[in-house]
């Protein structure tokens, strides 16, 4: 697994997907919200997380499948509205985030009943897919800045992802592992903490490489 | 013969590194693809390619073929339609028949491979010989609205395999086994979609008498109903009220379909003496659609009923702006507005090529948007990479698998 203590060189992990269909479906937001309430959490995470990997080069984005499917499908746009701006990023665990999207959605009904009403026409069901990932160590590794900068430069997006999203959120660490191995192993606790205040959901995967390599070397100038 | 390494150029060497990482993981297992025809077909076409690189990766792949007569795929034709949702006559001697030559093929195929990878329905009978090894049923068609005579009857074999593989999630069903989505792809080094010389699409245009003094629009597909060429030049007319252009409808040649004759007959009635819409019998020519599509301002993929569409990926990995309908795994390819632009009907279809053909950069942008998305997701090398780890999650059960 990925670093922990001082001695530790920091090792580049990525991570692959395979979707694994569910077979469930809605039609209406009344069965959405039953069936948020209700998937495995690997479902919950490949509909808030899959269009970063997926549409990676679109900034701004569309957030999540939740937020895409109800603007556009049902026609809710407040809703839409809603899901979209939920700030993952305070988020530590699936669980949390699920609680956060289902009040959002029992939240909404209350208030505008007809929104019960809505259906979206044939063929343009929510299905519920979930997200397996396979995780691997890449053939880079750092043991210091300098090997880490130069490693980030050419690591695929795929481990700039795991490292940023998958490793905090799905294995529910408090930080990415960039701005932990900073932190704990570097020592440069202010260099981890710039990192970790980057919001990645409002990046493109190759902005956030950026971004945090102009970071690394801008604390030597 | 295409090399793993050739694709680096297009993806990236890091992609290439990781197929050949996931590889090394299913070393020492064999695997066995088998399906009804070598030629002919979108599953026999990505296969040509797919196992040959999956064996220069390090994965152990063979490829085999079932055997079976005339009666046996008059009955699978059948059953392909009945899947679809197509009104068939199916009676017991259907069934009789199919499981009559699936004893056959049981009898004499050696499925003792560690993974048996059956494609579509015609050997999906095979499952019977399962022993101890793991088995996947992979199902290319559209199976969102099936006949459930013939459902229920392919239901007693798909419940014994480990997993199944869909195209979309709208053709999943709820099932007892693991289901997972995986998408075709296309090859970006094949004839209809690697990149073509200037001089190789103007010759194309020449020979058609093809003039690129206006927008052109093209769709590419067979003359079938349920691709609504007649839709398409009736949106073509709607535009054309106010912006002058052409409209290429290119398919296949239709001499051993009635129904595609008929189709053509009545494109051919619609479009009557306007020297603008350019119908096309293209004998199976793939350098000759990409010269088209290169060529083409918009292309439209106007289906009324679709299993993957993927013309629509051709399109987008060519960065063209495209309008096509909201069916089948099209909305995999387009978000709407995103990449593409989606409609449910003529009007929407005219209205939308109207908007892209006033507004030149939003399609450069939706049409660059798209060649990423497609590659991005799907060209082969995705497609060589998820079956590697469809492979390993039959040894892993976990959501999440450290390898």
């Amino acid at each position: 697994m990925p670093p922990s203590g001082m001695e530790t060189p920091f090792v580049f992990y990525a991570s692959s997907h395979i979707s694994e269909l569910t077979g469930l479906r809605a039609s209406t937001l009344g069965q959405l919200l039953e069936l948020i309430k209700d998937v495995p959490g690997a479902s919950i995470y490949h509909h808030t997380h899959r269009f970063l990997q997926q549409h990676q080069y679109l900034s701004p984005e569309p957030p999540n499948d939740f937020s895409y499917w109800v603007a556009d499908c049902l026609g809710d746009v407040e809703l839409g509205e809603k899901l979209a701006s939920i700030d993952t990023m305070q988020f530590l665990t699936i669980r949390a985030l699920r609680e956060k999207i289902t009040v959002t959605i029992e939240k909404h009904l209350e208030a505008d009943p007809l929104a019960k009403m809505r259906f979206a026409r044939a063929g343009e069901e929510f299905h519920f897919i979930k997200s397996i990932s396979f995780v691997f160590p890449t053939n880079y590794a750092a043991h210091d800045l300098d090997e880490f900068v130069q490693a980030l430069k050419k690591v695929t997006i795929d481990s700039i992802y795991f490292h940023i999203f998958e490793a905090r959120l799905r294995l529910e660490k408090p930080v990415n592992d960039f701005s932990n191995w900073i932190g704990s192993a570097i020592g440069d606790k202010h260099l981890a903490d710039k990192i970790s205040r980057l919001d990645p959901y409002t990046h493109t995967l190759e902005d956030l490489r950026n971004k945090i390599v102009y970071l690394i070397q801008k604390r030597d100038s | 013969m295409i090399k793993i390494d050739d694709y680096a150029p297009i993806v990236g060497q890091s992609i290439i590194d990781e197929i050949r990482m996931l590889a090394a993981k299913m070393a020492g297992r064999r695997v066995q693809h088998i399906n009804s025809t070598a030629v002919g077909g979108g599953v026999a076409e990505i296969l040509n390619r797919m196992v040959p690189l999956l064996n220069e990766v390090g994965v152990n792949a063979a490829w085999d073929l079932i055997k079976g007569g005339e009666n046996f795929y008059s009955v699978t034709k059948k059953f392909h339609n009945a899947l679809h949702g197509r009104q068939e006559a199916i009676d017991r001697r259907d069934f009789d028949i199919f499981m009559e030559t699936s004893r056959e093929n049981i009898a004499k195929l050696d499925t003792s491979s560690d993974i048996v990878f059956v494609h579509d329905p015609q050997p999906i009978a095979l499952v019977e010989k399962k022993k101890g090894n793991k088995w996947l049923w992979r199902c290319h068609i559209d199976v969102s609205n099936p006949n459930l005579k013939v459902w229920d009857f392919l239901m007693d074999f798909i419940v014994k395999y480990d997993s199944a593989v869909f195209s979309a999630p709208a053709f999943s069903q709820r099932l007892p086994i693991r289901q997972f989505l995986i998408s075709p792809s296309i090859d970006p080094l094949s004839d209809k979609n690697k990149e073509l010389a200037q001089e190789v699409i103007d010759g194309v245009l020449r020979k058609y008498e093809i003039v690129r003094d206006k927008p052109i629009i093209t769709q590419i597909s067979r003359f079938d109903y349920l691709k609504d060429p007649l839709g398409v030049i009736e949106a073509y007319s709607q535009v054309k009220r106010y912006i002058d252009c052409q409209l290429i409808l290119a398919g296949g040649t239709a001499s051993d379909d009635p129904e595609g004759r008929k189709v053509l007959d009545e494109v051919m009635e619609k479009a009557g003496s306007d020297k603008d819409i350019h119908i096309l019998l293209l004998p199976q020519n793939d350098i000759e659609v990409n010269a088209l599509q290169r060529a083409s301002d918009i292309i439209i993929q106007k289906s009324i009923k679709e299993g993957f569409g993927l013309t629509v990926a051709e399109a987008l990995w060519k960065a063209k702006p495209v309008v096509a309908s909201n069916v089948g795994g099209i909305s995999l390819q387009i978000k709407h507005k995103y990449s593409g632009l989606l409609c449910h009907s003529i009007e929407g279809a005219a209205f939308a090529i109207k908007q892209l053909l006033h507004s030149p950069e939003y399609a450069k942008k939706l049409g660059e948007n798209g060649r990423e998305h497609i590659k991005n997701n799907f060209l082969l090398t995705r497609h060589i990479k998820e079956y590697i780890l469809l492979f390993l999650s039959l040894y892993h059960p976990e959501d999440v698998v450290n390898l």
